[in-house]
């Protein structure tokens, strides 16, 4: 009886800090500025400067998450075989760049990027080609694979941690090599990890702007620039929100399937 | 071999991770004041820093943004798992589906959908607007490291305190507090460190006449960061490092818990 009581704060501020504000973002989005019902907003995205940006942004965050899975496996599979007692650590390795800020440590790649930079220094003192990446899309893909890696490597190594030793070892006794066994046992056993960190990398991927604005120059406009642009230059919340609408169908989607794998509803990331 | 080489891959991920994080140290040294040429070496900045009123101002934002929306988001937390513990299957995955929509959602959408809000409400933009916006983003942190330690929990003690005469916030202090103490705190430095590191909700949600270390940089990109920033981050950077580190290892028997 009691306890029911205490759940109204939480709800009443998720109702209006969640739920209303979200509302708002369907209202704007399809009303024009009387306040009639219109879909222009929504419509405005088959624009060829607005499809432009969404395809574009689609691309590099597929290519992105694609690259986070790449890495972030392998490295996932060597932690979790380390021991069991370094845990926070390793949770504490990938968290602690958090601690400097997130646009600098992004800014900073332009210094280790650029075509007398860093890393061009260290490639030409080697007798390698430098690379010419800054202000590419190139680059936009580095960034963010740099600051969305940890959100892929903590669900798997947290899924692959809590697999049984003893299911591996029975496999390998059974008779299974190496990869049949990672093939039948880990990567199936691992797989609501890697589909909350696919998650965790595609959503931020897909709707930033920062990244963008920091690492590909002023040229290169993805969906959340456009979107950005439209709340704090152009002034046009109407289109911003129609926008953000189309933006909220991939969201929603992927909400979905975070909500099938992970019938727990406790989450994998922490 | 194998062993090497799996060494060598976790030694690459981690100069990715870090070198970033090496560059702007390095920076913060740097005599000359844009980013892209070594200028020799000077503590200059770490001086000039403290006489910054903007970047102190900034600061003193930030963190105070950051300690109170954690600590509010960390009380209304803690409350809001005392709720759904006791609630039935049903009620409780819609709340916890709605406490996951934060965390999944853009933060580009839940900062335009809070300045939405704002607007509509009329409440002026400012500190107000971004503490609120950063105890929302908050609560989910607090709430999916707490939950589960709820869940671990023996309710016969509780209510064992109760019958030998405690009352209900006496024993909860008392014998369910200790026990959930764990997850409240990561959830309450999960808290501050996304509060810290964030941007774009707080580009969203702040007014003009008011910046946070973040929206400071942010402005400043186009005309070349200050020199000053690099040193506050690496100040800010350098005395986590040291503090996780002690707390981390310095008491071997707080490791027993987990």
């Amino acid at each position: 009886m009691n306890k029911k009581i205490l759940s109204a704060p939480y709800l009443l501020w998720s109702v209006v800090f969640i739920i209303i504000p979200l509302l708002m973002v369907f209202y704007y989005g399809l009303t024009d500025k009387s306040g009639a019902f219109t879909l222009e907003n929504i419509l405005a995205i088959a624009t060829v400067e607005h499809s432009k940006a969404l395809w574009l942004a689609i691309k590099l965050s597929i290519e992105s998450t694609i690259i986070c899975l790449i890495l972030a496996y392998p490295l996932s599979m060597i932690l979790a075989k380390l021991n069991v007692n370094q845990h926070s650590f390793i949770v504490f390795i990938f968290i602690l760049p958090m601690w400097m800020n997130f646009l600098l440590r992004t800014l900073a790649w332009q210094t280790l990027l650029e075509k007398t930079g860093v890393i061009n220094s260290i490639l030409k003192t080697i007798g390698l080609p430098g690379i010419n990446i800054i202000n590419t899309s190139g680059a936009i893909i580095l960034g963010m694979v740099y600051n969305f890696l940890p959100f892929m490597v903590l669900p798997i190594y947290n899924s692959l941690s809590k697999i049984d030793k003893n299911v591996i070892n029975a496999a390998r006794d059974l008779g299974a090599n190496g990869f049949q066994t990672f093939l039948k046992i880990m990567l199936p056993l691992s797989t609501p990890g890697i589909i909350s960190g696919i998650t965790m990398v595609f959503v931020p991927a897909l709707t930033t702007f920062v990244i963008s604005t920091l690492l590909g120059g002023s040229k290169i406009l993805l969906i959340g620039n456009v979107i950005e642009q439209e709340f704090t230059q152009t002034g046009n919340w109407h289109l911003g929100s129609g926008l953000s609408i189309v933006l909220m169908i991939f969201i929603i989607v992927n909400m979905l399937i975070t909500a099938i794998t992970d019938k727990d509803g406790e989450g994998t990331m922490l | 071999m194998r062993n090497a080489l799996k060494k060598l891959y976790i030694t690459l991920i981690l100069i990715f991770l870090y070198a970033p994080i090496v560059t702007l140290i390095v920076l913060s040294f740097n005599k000359s004041k844009t980013r892209a040429k070594w200028g020799g070496f000077t503590g200059k900045w770490y001086i000039s820093l403290f006489k910054n009123d903007d970047i102190m101002a900034a600061l003193g934002n930030t963190l105070l943004i950051a300690f109170v929306s954690s600590l509010v988001a960390t009380i209304i937390g803690i409350i809001a798992c005392i709720a759904i513990q006791a609630m039935k299957k049903r009620s409780r995955s819609i709340v916890i589906g709605i406490t996951n929509i934060p965390m999944l959602n853009a933060d580009i959408v839940t900062g335009i959908s809070l300045m939405l809000l704002f607007i509509t409400l009329g409440i002026r933009f400012g500190f107000m607007t971004i503490l609120l916006a950063h105890i929302s983003f908050n609560i989910p942190y607090v709430i999916l490291s707490v939950l589960p330690r709820f869940k671990a929990l023996n309710p016969s003690t509780y209510e064992a305190a109760l019958d030998l005469g405690a009352s209900p916030f006496r024993a909860f202090m008392k014998v369910v507090f200790p026990d959930i103490l764990p997850g409240v705190l990561s959830g309450f430095l999960m808290a501050f460190t996304m509060s810290l590191d964030d941007f774009i909700i707080t580009h969203f949600t702040k007014g003009a006449g008011i910046d946070t270390l973040s929206t400071k940089i942010y402005s400043e990109v186009k005309k070349g960061i200050k020199p000053e920033m690099y040193a506050l981050s690496s100040i800010i950077f350098i005395s986590v490092l040291v503090l996780l580190f002690l707390v981390n290892y310095m008491p071997k028997e707080n490791k027993k818990g987990d």
